[in-house]
């Protein structure tokens, strides 16, 4: 991805930070146009919860080549504690932790260091919540 | 890709076309290569005619398919060639995982790598919690391994046991290598005609119908995840147009780039009840002499999936069954096919019903 486009989604990859439908509530990464579900044009700027329950998760073995050096990584179905869904990629868990329904949090982290350009890139991972 | 549209040519009767589209995803990435659409033209001798590519992901060769029916549909065109093809053998395994990337929000799934498989392997185990039937998912590459085997065309022409399939390592669990299509390099090309022109051809054909629809990219963002909206919106579409009631179907070509896509997609066309595909499977109705054959000549995982090109397999595979020369895998009284094509995971859906004439 190149340097502008990666800039242009940082509120969502660093705060989760988006849209909210003021008509049907629907979450929007990217500055709408007009509602994805309900066509409203009525938004207000929201962050979402940085808590929720790991819904499903996978461990990727094939990895595309910006992500050979880390694989196997694991990817999770998140449900936030408003109820919205989000994959996300999980860190600091040891394998046999990990289950479904456990609750996570969203932590700061290194994504990928980018092609050519070598731009290192950052965003949200999850982890689970120690108690 | 000028191999098959010489061959379809030849094998129609036709040399005069009014446009060709071409059906491809990736050439930009893998080949650096735009312009398909003249550049074939010019490889196959036919400079002067219209010609360009259609992108819809995996689902481009439908796209382009789309475009060529809708073209003949306009009546401003008698004959239209249909090339879709794909060469993924030019990146590394790696690279092709990246590229296919692109059908995902690159800004979202792409940026932290949940790629293709792994969405898949969600899908796969919200299906095993709400509907049991693990191992019935895994049928589906048996039986597209069961139609492959000697098929000239086919990727993969041998067959594959259910324990092969559940001994081979997991891409992302549970999703296991035997249960995805490969990388693979193919082209095949179709040619649609008129009815004005049907009259004077006297080639083997069949009667076409085509329909699409659309649904959120990013599956998790859809009210039922387990559901491919857009497939069924589809379905429904094409059986309205062509006037066929769904029972009226005598095969199906899917989708299954992942077996659970497979099993998601035969309930989404109104074909089994949620959660039931699976068990359908195992008891053998999707073999050849089952109650709806499906994937006959071996399906994506089998018969291969070069992208671009897959959904121009699924027709001509069509073609043979409903005129009578698909061989050994040809099925009784084959008089209504269905193929389906889907992009992303099932974001895009293309189908096309076909009829023996």
């Amino acid at each position: 991805m190149r340097v502008p486009r990666y800039w242009r989604s940082i509120p969502f990859k660093y705060r989760l930070a988006g849209w909210r439908c003021n008509h049907c509530g629907t979450f929007h990464r990217n500055k709408p146009v007009v509602c994805k579900r309900c066509g409203s044009k009525d938004f207000a700027e929201t962050e979402l919860p940085k808590t929720g329950k790991l819904i499903a998760y996978t461990i990727v073995k094939f990895a595309p080549k910006e992500f050979s050096e880390i694989a196997p990584y694991a990817i999770g179905l998140i449900e936030l504690d408003d109820g919205t869904r989000i994959v996300s990629q999980l860190t600091d868990f040891r394998e046999e932790e990990l289950r479904e329904g456990m609750r996570v949090e969203a932590v700061f982290r290194r994504i990928r260091v980018n092609g050519e350009q070598g731009v290192i890139e950052y965003g949200f991972k999850f982890r689970p919540v120690t108690t | 890709m000028a191999e098959a549209a010489v061959k379809a040519l030849e094998d129609a009767g036709v040399s005069a076309l009014n446009s060709i589209y071409v059906g491809n995803m990736l050439g930009e990435v893998l080949q650096e290569q735009a312009h398909l659409g003249t550049l074939l033209a010019e490889e196959i001798g036919l400079v002067g005619v219209p010609a360009y590519r259609v992108e819809a992901a995996e689902a481009s060769g439908a796209a382009a398919l789309y475009a060529g029916v809708l073209d003949i549909l306009s009546g401003g065109s008698d004959a239209v060639l249909v090339v879709g093809g794909e060469k993924l053998s030019d990146g590394l395994a790696e690279e092709v995982s990246s590229a296919l990337m692109m059908s995902q929000r690159q800004e979202y799934e792409g940026f932290i790598g949940a790629e293709f498989y792994s969405l898949n392997a969600l899908l796969y185990k919200l299906y095993i919690k709400r509907y049991g039937n693990g191992d019935g998912v895994a049928m589906f590459p048996v039986i597209s391994h069961e139609h492959a085997a000697g098929v000239a065309h086919a990727q993969y022409p041998f067959k594959l046991n259910l324990e092969k399939v559940l001994s081979s390592p997991f891409v992302a669990e549970p999703l296991r290598r035997m249960e995805i299509s490969g990388i693979g390099d193919g082209a095949a090309a179709i040619v649609l005609i008129s009815e004005r022109l049907a009259e004077k051809i006297k080639s083997p054909k069949a009667e076409i119908y085509v329909a699409s629809a659309t649904d959120y990219l990013t599956p998790f963002e859809r009210e039922n995840p387990l559901r491919f909206q857009s497939l069924s919106m589809a379905v429904n579409k094409v059986l309205n147009i062509s006037k066929v009631d769904r029972d009226r179907i005598d095969f199906v070509e899917l989708h299954d780039a992942t077996s659970i896509m497979a099993a998601i997609s035969m309930e989404s066309s109104g074909f089994a009840e949620a959660g039931q595909a699976a068990k359908l499977v195992k008891r053998g109705e999707y073999g050849l002499n089952g109650s709806l054959p499906c994937n006959t000549f071996g399906g994506l995982k089998a018969r291969g999936h070069p992208i671009g090109a897959t959904a121009l397999y699924q027709v001509s595979e069509a073609h043979l069954q409903l005129t009578g020369q698909a061989g050994k895998n040809q099925i009784d009284s084959a008089e209504i096919g269905l193929t389906q094509s889907l992009g992303g995971v099932a974001a895009t859906a293309f189908v096309t019903l076909m009829k023996k004439v």
